[in-house]
């Protein structure tokens, strides 16, 4: 295939790699960029294990070809601006086997950023896209109240 | 007696971690010169081989190619029956069997190559049903459990009932894929590091699969994203295909499963059938329960002759009956093999039983709860296999706390007039049961598991053990069991992860038994140690340290041992089962939508006995994960096969709950510290997948009147019963 440079500002930094275009963004971040912490759990855009942030909007890079988001901010849990959701996550219980947890984070991350102080309806709207197969989202849930009280 | 580090919500030992997104997981890790594996598999369910073409399309000459031919030992996954061959040679026995193995640098060529490999199959005629497989004595074991004499029985009855229940296969669907990377070395032999729940079962496995001694096979555990029991046995299969791969193409083999590819060709629950029929006497007593119960194995022995027996065992669940026969059948399909999920065989027959109760109190006008109080086990009563429960036990008032909890009566009460203006009907129903910890009968004495310590001479310790962390909280609550016991503080001790050249062998990471079992040898080794070091009765973390650093390093090592005189007849499956049970009682309210077929559970409640609770976050999570993962199984998660293969097998069309799906849920312990179990704990993983699937139809029934013996129930079977 083709290859074709683009270039991606990830968490602050900006990377050109050459690569087909159509290559998806997951994998640019994990092979290319060797930011591992964004996960594939189904590779169709259900689970959520492998979302990220693009300028600012919550997506599955898993479903979003590279070569589209030519230019882009992207955002992913290797971020440096997660702390207070990572430290929430950690003491409230919310990760289990860690691997839903990063998207997890960063779809808590989005619903905060548009609603700093969800009620427990809009948290479970809000993360609806991101599958845990261990917790029963219930320690998730109190992750979230958490930093918005903390927010208070 | 207080706890310092017991029973407080230290946080995980490996969180850290997992928040920042650097916990390695197998397919986060490179290895110089790494290739990529792929399995070609077999597309037809029964039949034989008969060509294998590698049509033009990819360079070939680049690529390694394994077929069962280029085994260098035995060509069998040693597990218990000898029957699984790691690459089908000849014969195909299920759809999605493994055939042939790829290599290549690329792994984006692996799917094309994969696609033009084409094989030519004779086939021969299948069997997708059980009661097919039972009339060609198509069987890979059968139980029978008697207690007293059930036909006897007969003829004192007042009233007879009978049931039948059955459910479906379910997919564990842990978040992370199987995967595994394998080198291969002349020096050292083959080591294999992946996601997994039992290190040396897959040790065992490689061995013969080499025809290599114990110590030129590694096993490394890596961070495990979820594995619920599908990660028992399957795994040994991916790692002796990448290391096959590894060992061929002298290159480190990774070899990841999509999802597609492992929801299709991978374990899942035992899909199940069971008849009940039960003797009554006029007042309620229960005078005898025959139950017959079949689990689907599918086309492989694997594990399926113990999830029968736990089947078997918890088919007649916490109930005093005099006379109780249990007849049991795992049969042989062309399904790829079920195996290990949560609960082993517990949900299935569990299920059936919690309906049936329900069935035989509404046909003796009791109510469900008052019917099951004058039969529950009490301190001193007989199980059904002869096992007298020694432990204080307050189930009826286990019951009665769950209920009043929920508002058991007054909901009812006030469900039934809502319903009869609304065309959302609601409901509440609830299960009682019990699960028991550990192997069973004399399971852990054959196990005869092995955990290590070890203290470096400035006091810091460090558990040597093969009890992998997979999200349940291994790691956690074993560090908080020796740092409790050796009064220092948690960040003192840490886990080493399971590598086979480093840890002993404590058995797999199964049957609820890590905390209870492995947990207690961490609490003797530290009894050990604190001798070792001459330590007084009391102490000061800082008199610890002197003490280590005047005896210097030390490592102690502790094996099982026995609690008192277990007596188990593995031939008569009579005596003490378990060591010990958990048990509970699940309270599900829900509202069926009478015009979508939808059912929504709008509150649980989960009231559970499971000894001491050493961490209380980590436990409620648990018991949170486990009741969803039961909502699943009840409601959602149904596996449509086809010709014996899963034809659902994405994500998209396999259903589990999301968010949205979840209810509040009131998680409640009830603390009865077990003698035997690391300060006082008792197994908890798999209790929470056994109440909700009977409690949530109970509650079905009782919203609509109209009683579903089948799970998964999905809205189209509700809609159909409820308009006919």
């Amino acid at each position: 295939m083709t290859e074709t440079p683009v270039t991606l500002t990830v968490n602050g930094i900006s990377y050109t790699v050459t690569v087909p275009p159509m290559k998806r963004l997951l994998d640019v971040l994990r092979e290319d960029l060797s930011l591992t912490g964004t996960k594939e759990g189904c590779g169709e855009g259900e689970c959520g294990a492998c979302s990220v942030m693009l300028d600012g909007l919550l997506v599955n890079s898993c479903l979003v070809p590279v070569k589209q988001v030519d230019g882009s901010q992207i955002e992913t849990i290797e971020s440096a601006d997660l702390d207070a959701i990572q430290q929430a996550f950690a003491e409230t219980g919310a990760a289990q086997c860690g691997i839903c947890t990063p998207g997890m984070i960063l779809a808590a991350q989005e619903l905060l950023n548009h609603t700093p102080h969800p009620t427990r309806e809009q948290i479970r709207e809000g993360l609806a896209g991101n599958i845990c197969r261990c917790t029963g989202y219930q320690k998730i849930f109190d992750a979230v109240e958490l930093v918005s009280l903390r927010n208070a | 007696m207080s706890y310092r580090v017991i029973g407080s919500a230290v946080l995980r030992k490996e969180v850290a971690g997992k928040v920042a997104g650097t916990a390695d997981y197998v397919d986060d890790l490179k290895l110089p010169g790494m290739w990529h594996g792929i399995t070609v598999r077999s597309t037809i369910a029964r039949g034989r081989i008969r060509n294998i073409t590698f049509e033009p399309g990819v360079p070939w000459d680049e690529f390694t190619v394994v077929t069962a031919n280029d085994i260098p030992g035995k060509n069998i996954v040693s597990l218990i029956v000898e029957d699984q061959p790691y690459l089908a040679s000849d014969t195909i026995n299920h759809a999605y069997e493994p055939i042939l193995l790829l290599a290549h640098p690329n792994k984006y060529l692996l799917e094309k190559a994969r696609s033009l490999v084409k094989i030519d199959y004779e086939t021969l005629p299948a069997i997708f049903d059980v009661d097919t497989a039972l009339q060609s004595e198509h069987v890979i074991k059968r139980y029978l459990m008697e207690k007293g004499d059930v036909d006897a029985a007969w003829s004192q009855a007042a009233h007879i009932f009978e049931g039948e229940y059955s459910t479906g296969a379910q997919e564990q669907l842990y978040i992370e894929p199987n995967g595994m990377i394998a080198t291969f070395d002349h020096k050292y032999g083959v080591t294999v590091r992946g996601s997994m729940q039992c290190p040396y079962y897959i040790h065992k496995s490689l061995m013969p699969l080499f025809d290599l001694p114990a110590e030129k096979i590694r096993v490394i555990q890596q961070e495990t994203g979820g594995a619920f029991g599908g990660k028992e046995e399957y795994p040994s299969m991916i790692a002796g295909h990448a290391a096959l791969l590894a060992w061929k193409s002298g290159h480190p083999v990774k070899l990841i499963y999509d999802r597609e590819e492992d929801m299709a060709a991978t374990t899942k629950r035992h899909p199940s059938r069971t008849r009940h029929k039960t003797a009554v006497a006029e007042d309620g007593t229960l005078l005898a329960m025959d139950i017959e119960f079949v689990i689907d194995g599918g086309a492989y022995a694997t594990l399926s002759a113990v999830v029968l027996s736990r089947g078997t065992i918890h088919a007649a669940g916490p109930y005093r009956c005099s006379n109780v026969r249990v007849r049991s059948t795992a049969v042989i399909t062309n399904s790829p093999p079920h195996g290990a999920f949560r609960g082993f065989g517990a949900p299935q027959s569990i299920f059936a039983l919690e309906r049936h109760m329900d069935r035989i109190a509404r046909g003796l006008n009791l109510a469900p709860e008052v019917f099951r109080e004058r039969n529950l086990l009490h301190t001193g009563d007989t199980t059904a296999t002869g096992q007298t429960i020694h432990q204080t036990l307050d189930l009826p008032g286990l019951q009665k706390r769950a209920l009043t909890h929920a508002s058991y009566c007054a909901k009812k009460a006030s469900f039934r007039e809502l319903n009869k203006t609304s065309a959302v009907k609601k409901g509440i129903g609830f299960a009682t049961f019990f699960h028991g910890a550990g192997f069973t009968g004399s399971g852990e004495r054959y196990l005869q598991s092995v955990a290590n310590l070890r203290v470096t001479s400035e006091g810091k310790v460090q558990i040597l053990c093969s009890m992998t962390e997979m999200g349940q909280g291994t790691n956690t609550v074993l560090t908080q069991v020796a740092a409790e016991m050796l009064n220092i503080p948690y960040e003192w001790v840490t886990i080493l992860r399971p590598d086979t050249a480093l840890v002993p062998n404590s058995g797999p990471t199964v049957a609820s038994r890590t905390t209870m079992i492995i947990g207690k040898l961490v609490e003797n080794a530290s009894k050990v140690l604190k001798n070792k070091l001459g330590l007084p009765a009391e102490y000061t973390c800082e008199q610890f340290a002197a003490a280590c650093a005047q005896h210097g390093a030390q490592e102690i090592s502790v094996q099982y041992q026995e609690p008192g005189a277990i007596y188990w007849d593995d031939q008569k499956y009579r005596g003490d089962a378990y060591g010990a049970y958990s048990w509970a009682v699940y309270v599900a309210e829900v509202s069926v939508d009478t015009l979508t077929g939808e059912t929504c559970v709008d509150h649980f409640t989960a009231l559970q006995e499971v000894g001491r609770v050493l961490h209380p976050i980590l436990a409620a999570g648990q018991i949170e994960g486990g009741v969803l993962q039961g909502i699943g199984f009840a409601l959602y998660e149904k596996v449509q096969f086809r010709d014996g293969a899963m034809v659902n097998n994405q994500m998209t069309n396999y259903i589990v709950p999301t968010s949205m799906d979840v209810p509040a849920i009131s998680v409640l312990f009830e603390e009865v510290p077990y003698e035997h179990g690391a300060l006082g704990a008792k197994g908890i993983g798999e209790l929470p997948m056994d109440g909700p699937a009977p409690a949530i139809l109970n509650a079905i029934e009782d919203a609509l009147g109209v009683s579903f013996n089948h799970v998964p129930l999905l809205p189209e079977e509700i809609l159909e019963r409820c308009e006919g």
